[in-house]
């Protein structure tokens, strides 16, 4: 209990240490949401199925961006022939087929276009249909968008690539008006924009608010034939961190990033400051040619480039994340860090209580371990909470330089794609913030509880 | 500075015994790189089957073969690419010819390139790396004295006014340090060559390059803005930090107190009393700091696209190109084992404690 009112006033006095505690209890808190929420094998497989987004916008923003605009960006609309939309089915006489008409209406109040226009179509036990997709806008002009022959049970057909219904559409436009718009008028537009002069210029070009209908109809000489029809109008604004190229929500990375960047921080940092104390006080105390050769393996280290020879294992192996953190440690037990400890144990090698444990008996192992590492221990945590982010940075780091694990959902992994993708370039902004500021925040979280513990435990710089 | 004649010899042995250490690190450093580089040797196999892809590739396509039987075709092809692997070596077990490679390696013999050419067209490794060595040279040497200079006279400073607002606030600063640099420079890119559109996104000059020096100059300056400032922010407040710490430990010692006591000018108690027993390891730990620094910040060259030997030992990794990493890390073993060695002896003439062989 007194020990409990003991860490309360520390937290209290220092009040970084609070700060930090509370930005890793929060990440621990997300971890286990995330875990206990979403096995890893079930994110793993929704984070590499492409389908399993298919209803998301590409690229969107996080949706509370709308919060600070006054011109709103459109959220996403799925409409289908089951969910806002009414479907009719006719036989044709003399069976001369079928004939389905499916109307959809839906009303468009944001005031910018949508990102994407997509149409899905689902038939079934057609040998061949024609179907054809008429768009009527809420001024009641209407113009066929497309027009098909189809004979897979699966059509995708994307209004946003039809390169052709573009030129058509600018033709309408031009003859319309008399005159030609000044420049590509992209499908989103065509179908949302006011068709008024207004269209003519990228800048005063607006959205037509309303109710908005598009009819699709279809004709198959297969009277048994049916279609089902998903028509996507992906917005610009998506979840709470918006969306990747892919389509992907970010928050599930966001939220699996979290345990992967903590456990393999946390591993990391522990594994390897316990192996260097362990190293170096066998190194201290045996002396000789263990020191001596423990010595000149770190010597070698110094010399190797640490970065480059992670870089070409991972390159060479494949390395899955577990396999790598093993690499890590590795590689970092010796350095610089047991040159640091090995000093403080030749000191404490000479202190009189050692002495003492040699005198009635005590074995070297007793020694080692159960008396000079735990003499050592209290300095070295700062260090431990210290590296924790230098760590979770590595891992990005191989993820950045692709070599990271290609399932796993990390951060690191995030950003590279973020880089891959050019959003530094174009403005996507979102896709680097999420996985750089949960970095960030991270980071800090064990900076702070590392300084302060820093204070606390080096006695001599005590604030006076 | 007098130096008796016992203690040369002494200084002789000490620093001889410590470049004989130096110099078996370097060697086993180097011959690990070769291990690994060469992937203990499957990387022989990388190569054999792209002569027998090659070799099959050139009879096919070529019209001179076109009457022979296959059985022909198939003899011509195995005794070229016999000759081809016994010119190049690979007859030999992996194990032997590590040792060559260790031999040329440490000889600075470094042969050409597998894969990658200078811009000039050559694939000797030394072209290569020697291409690329000033760029990292002038960004990261910069980058390095401005993080020292700073840390060296802001923790002094610091160490002065100890427990005042300008020392809290600088203590408060060093969790910045806790991301490294390349990070702060996705930030900046994000602000000032995204957002802001002031400075460049990366590389080494405008394209196309100014003719005149001095705007070739200023231009190359310009690039440079961005990844000096990313490494500032990154670097410095944790050396201010450590400078401080040291110096305030220093600081506290017996006999500064003692001086203080008899009344020595505080100046001269900074200059002879801390600084001068802290100044070494600092020193030597800055040297090894600049040279590993121009092996290259990978990452940091990767994210401002700086064309460095950082970046060529990315592209050199990712393409199996053996001969460039182990140039690049013979050399730079070479540059610090030396550099090692030559503090080794400054400290020994300067330190009494290794004179009079304490």
């Amino acid at each position: 209990m007194s020990s409990a009112i003991a860490i309360r006033r520390t937290m209290l006095r220092h009040k970084s240490l609070l700060a930090g505690t509370s930005i890793i209890t929060a990440f621990i808190f997300i971890s286990i949401y995330a875990v206990v929420g979403i096995p890893y094998s079930e994110a793993v497989r929704m984070w590499n199925t492409l389908d399993y987004w298919e209803d998301n916008p590409k690229l969107a923003f996080p949706s509370w961006l709308n919060a600070f605009l006054s011109k709103k960006l459109p959220e996403t609309v799925i409409l289908s022939s089951t969910d806002g939309g009414v479907k009719v089915r006719q036989l044709l006489p003399f069976g001369g087929g079928v004939y389905i008409r499916v109307e959809i209406s839906f009303n468009y109040e944001y005031d910018d276009f949508p990102s994407e226009v997509v149409l899905r179509l689902y038939a079934s036990n057609l040998r061949t249909a024609l179907v054809s997709l008429t768009w009527i806008k809420p001024d009641g002009g209407e113009f066929i968008v497309y027009e098909e022959t189809i004979s897979s049970e699966y059509r995708y057909y994307s209004i946003s690539a039809d390169r052709r219904f573009q030129t058509q559409y600018i033709k309408y436009v031009t003859e319309k008006l008399g005159e030609s718009p000044s420049y590509d008028i992209s499908p989103e537009i065509a179908l949302f924009a006011n068709e008024g002069r207004s269209i003519l210029s990228p800048d005063t070009k607006e959205v037509l608010k309303g109710r908005y209908r598009a009819v699709l109809i279809f004709r198959s000489s297969n009277s048994e034939a049916d279609v089902d029809v998903k028509l996507s109008i992906y917005g610009k604004v998506f979840g709470l961190v918006g969306t990747d190229h892919k389509r992907r929500d970010l928050w599930l990375a966001v939220i699996w990033g979290t345990p992967i960047a903590l456990a393999f921080g946390v591993i990391a940092s522990v594994v390897t400051v316990f192996l260097e104390m362990i190293v170096a006080a066998l190194s201290a105390w045996y002396g000789g040619l263990v020191d001596h050769l423990i010595q000149r393996i770190n010597d070698v280290m110094l010399v190797l480039p640490f970065l480059p020879i992670l870089l070409m294992i991972s390159y060479f192996y494949r390395l899955t994340i577990w396999t790598l953190l093993i690499v890590v440690v590795v590689l970092s037990i010796f350095g610089s860090g047991i040159k640091v400890y090995r000093a403080m144990f030749l000191q404490i090698k000479e202190m009189p209580y050692i002495e003492a444990a040699r005198a009635y008996g005590a074995s070297n192992s007793r020694i080692v371990f159960r008396y000079m590492i735990p003499k050592v221990l209290p300095t070295s945590i700062p260090n431990i909470v210290l590296s924790v982010p230098s760590y979770v940075f590595l891992e990005a780091v191989l993820a950045l330089l692709g070599v990271g694990d290609p399932a796993a959902i990390t951060w690191g992994k995030v950003l590279e794609e973020a880089f891959t993708g050019g959003a530094v370039y174009r403005g996507y902004y979102h896709w680097i913030l999420a996985p750089s500021l949960c970095l960030v925040v991270m980071a800090l979280g064990f900076a702070l509880i590392g300084f302060t513990l820093d204070k606390i435990f080096n006695p001599k710089l005590r604030e006076v | 500075m007098h130096i008796r004649k016992s203690s040369v010899v002494r200084i002789a042995r000490y620093v001889s015994i410590r470049a004989g250490m130096v110099a078996v690190a370097v060697v086993v450093a180097v011959y690990l790189t070769i291990i690994v580089a060469n992937i203990g040797g499957y990387v022989d196999e990388i190569i054999v089957s792209e002569i027998r892809f090659n070799v099959y590739e050139s009879i096919r396509i070529n019209p001179a073969y076109k009457g022979y039987s296959p059985e022909e075709v198939k003899k011509i092809a195995e005794e070229r690419i016999e000759s081809e692997i016994k010119r190049l070596g690979l007859d030999q077990h992996f194990m032997i010819r590590s040792f060559n490679y260790l031999y040329d390696a440490l000889t600075l013999n470094l042969g050409r390139a597998m894969r990658i050419f200078s811009s000039s067209g050559s694939n000797r490794v030394w072209d290569i790396i020697g291409e690329r060595l000033p760029t990292t040279v002038l960004l990261f040497t910069t980058a390095n004295v401005l993080i020292f200079l700073c840390e060296l006279f802001i923790g002094l400073y610091l160490s002065r006014v100890y427990g005042s607002r300008v020392d809290k606030l600088a203590v408060s600063l060093a969790p910045l340090s806790s991301m490294p640099g390349w990070f702060y420079g996705i930030f900046l890119i994000l602000i000032f060559a995204s957002w802001l559109g002031a400075l460049p996104y990366g590389g080494l000059v405008d394209a196309p390059p100014p003719k005149e020096p001095l705007s070739y100059a200023l231009s190359v300056l310009k690039h440079m803005v961005l990844p000096l400032l990313s490494w500032a922010i990154a670097y410095i407040p944790i050396g201010v930090y450590r400078m401080r710490t040291f110096f305030l430990m220093f600081s506290m010692e017996d006999y500064v107190d003692y001086a203080r006591a008899r009344g020595v000018p505080s100046r001269i108690i900074e200059r002879r009393y801390i600084l001068r027993p802290v100044l070494p390891p600092i020193i030597t730990d800055f040297v090894l700091v600049l040279i590993s620094s121009w092996m290259g910040a990978i990452v940091t060259e990767s994210v401002f696209n700086w064309p460095g030997v950082g970046t060529l030992m990315v592209g050199a990794i990712a393409i199996n190109d053996a001969p460039v990493v182990i140039g690049v890390v013979t050399i730079f073993a070479y540059l610090l084992g030396i550099s090692v060695i030559v503090l080794d002896i400054i400290y020994a003439v300067v330190d009494p404690r290794i004179r009079v062989g304490e």
